[in-house]
């Protein structure tokens, strides 16, 4: 695989990964190296662990056996001071954006910013949370509301304001664009290029959208058969003869994907 | 990477201008914000040529104090530059909470909203009892649509599940009714009516009343929660739209499951605590098994267990509807499943106990002493 990016740094090194649950197998022997400045897209059909994954790299799900790295140290069975210092450096938003449902959007925003930075001013604090909320696209007012209130789109987004809110510079994202409509989904993938453009965030997206892996992801991850099978372009990965990748980035809605940039100059009308 | 914020101040051809060094980031910036406010004077640029890494936050710090004083930003790259116009274009004004009010007010406030909040949920359960009876004559019209293997298996969750904790919970009642009556007849060397104390109470009062309570916190909690959930994760709507009707599937086979097995433990409830108080009689005062047994057939009229049993399914009704009701008002996030739990089984138990005292009015009133 050749470098374009010119950096070689590895954020996040996965080496012999072993997961499982009961009997069942998620991950076995699973290799996969994230590097710095990067958004690397993975993907995988349904039940082959990308949320099981992300949740090892994380920490969330101690694995059977293998190591992970993140910024060079590992996360695996660090006790919870030393994982502390990690934590400050990434930010995470789950599938259903996970926020806390007693706290209004902006309160959620504060949370890590609070927990972490406790000397921070107040007022200061409600400045940093409003900005956020209005850079990943949410209207003004959404601040002061709760996650009951807002459409399943807008608790994504206030989601990723929280995931967002220490700058970190790791950003994992589960699913971000599932559920949104296609005018939501572009935008967000339109967000989240140019924050890791101008904050050099390195972005480890789980997706199925098709349309976001064309439009921002720098290298693909495929999951199958418990492990990575494949990284690379997606010129690269269509260079390859596995019947999956083959199915998956030319069925009918990965041709349409690819068609996809060409329809939007041409015809005025969609959208 | 590490090195902290800082700025100094310079004169450059009377011009004020703060040149700030460092990382412009969250981790680094330490007291900066304070220290920015000390700033006093006119300032009329800030150089952020010599800053490491910025991110957001120190953008905005950056770009909040150019705002108040009027001072010119330079000295950025490209990115940063781009960081910068991203964070103002996110600007806006933020809308701070309004300012709590007084305590008086507050407190008066408060007031006035608990018992508009009682009124309206009284008024729901009515209207709750309502439209349960009329899906139960709805069942008893079209019998098929009766779910009789939803009740069934509510009967096991709510008696036989309840069978365990009620006679440890009966049983040692009834030792303790027991024990004190007879410390306390025994001063007047009347210990033998601890029998007559003990076989009346409990099956007039305690047994159905300490029932009623347990299936309240058991099964009224256990209720309201699920239909709860349920209620969140849109299984209620989805039944609905496929023309279940989630009184019919949840409610009345819980309502027919205390009802009819509230009566049940409530008279197994009964007979355990006089089977403690029995042993304790055996033990203690030294009345054998038999003995007791017929002194108890003497003085413990049938009525008394009239007066229980036809409680017992009133305050099953009670408590299997405040369990529905709560549940199925639950709306929005989790908490307010949490809180709806709660209120369901303080509810139940308030009502059966004020209910509880108009039966024991109304009995006496009828002859049955």
């Amino acid at each position: 695989m050749s470098d374009e990016t010119g950096t070689t740094e590895t954020i996040i090194c996965v080496r012999g990964l072993r997961n499982g649950f009961g009997d069942q197998l998620v991950h076995d022997n699973l290799d996969l190296d994230v590097r710095r400045g990067e958004i690397l897209g993975v993907v995988g059909g349904s039940g082959t662990g990308k949320s099981v994954l992300m949740r090892s790299i994380i920490g969330l799900q101690p694995p059977l056996d293998g190591t992970v790295e993140v910024f060079g140290e590992n996360t695996i069975g660090r006790d919870e001071t030393e994982a502390l210092d990690i934590r400050k450096r990434w930010g995470i938003l789950f599938q259903g954006g996970a926020l806390f449902s007693t706290l209004t959007v902006s309160e959620n925003v504060q949370v890590p910013l609070k927990e972490f930075y406790p000397g921070l001013d107040p007022a200061l604090l409600e400045e940093i949370a409003a900005y956020k909320v209005v850079m990943t696209g949410l209207p003004p007012d959404a601040g002061p509301k709760y996650p009951a209130e807002l459409s399943g789109g807008m608790k994504k987004r206030a989601g990723l304001a929280r995931a967002l809110a220490l700058d970190p510079e790791l950003l994992f994202l589960d699913e971000p664009t599932a559920g949104l409509d296609p005018i939501g989904a572009a935008a967000f993938d339109e967000l989240t290029a140019s924050l890791q453009k101008t904050l050099g965030l390195t972005v480890f997206l789980i997706t199925h959208d098709l349309d976001t892996l064309y439009a921002i992801c720098d290298r693909v991850a495929v999951l199958a058969d418990k492990r990575v099978i494949a990284v690379g372009t997606i010129p690269e990965l269509l260079a390859l003869d596995h019947p999956w990748i083959q199915e998956y980035f030319n069925g009918p809605r990965g041709r349409a994907a690819v068609a996809g940039p060409n329809r939007r100059v041409h015809e005025d009308k969609r959208g | 990477m590490r090195a902290p914020a800082d700025f100094e101040r310079s004169d450059e051809n009377g011009e004020a201008v703060l040149r700030f060094s460092g990382n412009l980031s969250l981790a680094c910036l330490g007291d900066l914000p304070a220290r920015l406010e000390t700033v006093d004077g006119p300032i009329a640029r800030l150089d952020l040529s010599k800053v490491g890494r910025m991110d957001t936050v120190g953008a905005w710090v950056v770009h909040r104090f150019a705002r108040e004083r009027g001072a010119a930003i330079e000295g950025l790259g490209g990115d940063e530059q781009h960081l910068l116009e991203q964070v103002v274009a996110a600007e806006h004004p933020i809308q701070l909470p309004p300012p709590p009010p007084g305590s008086f007010t507050r407190a008066l406030n408060e007031i006035g909203g608990a018992v508009i909040n009682s009124g309206k949920t009284l008024y729901g359960l009515l209207g709750f009892m309502g439209a349960t009876v009329l899906s139960l004559w709805h069942v008893i019209t079209h019998p098929r649509r009766f779910r009789f293997n939803a009740t069934v298996q509510r009967f096991e969750v709510v008696g036989v599940g309840a069978l365990g904790i009620i006679a440890l919970m009966s049983f040692l009642i009834g030792i303790v009714i027991a024990q004190q009556g007879s410390v306390q007849l025994r001063q007047f060397g009347a210990e033998i009516y601890t029998i007559n104390l003990l076989g009346r109470i409990t099956l007039r009062e305690l047994g159905i009343l300490m029932t009623a309570i347990m299936i309240a916190g058991r099964s009224g909690s256990a209720f309201a929660a699920q239909i709860g959930t349920m209620k969140l994760t849109e299984e209620i709507d989805a039944m609905r739209t496929i023309g279940v009707s989630p009184m019919e599937a949840l409610v009345l086979p819980r309502v027919f499951a205390v009802v009819f097995m509230l009566p049940l433990l409530g008279f197994y409830s009964s007979v355990i605590s006089i089977a403690g108080g029995g042993l304790l009689c055996w033990v203690d005062l030294g009345i054998p098994p038999i003995t007791f047994i017929q002194r108890v057939r003497e003085v413990v009229p049938i009525t008394d267990l009239w007066v229980g049993l036809v409680k017992a399914p009133v305050f099953g009704a009670i408590i299997a509807m405040a369990g529905c009701f709560h549940g199925m008002q639950v709306e929005g996030d989790a908490e307010q499943v949490g809180q709806r739990t709660t209120t369901a089984v303080v509810q139940a138990i308030f009502l059966v106990i004020v209910l509880d005292a108009f039966f024991a009015v109304f009995f006496t009133n009828v002859g049955w002493i």
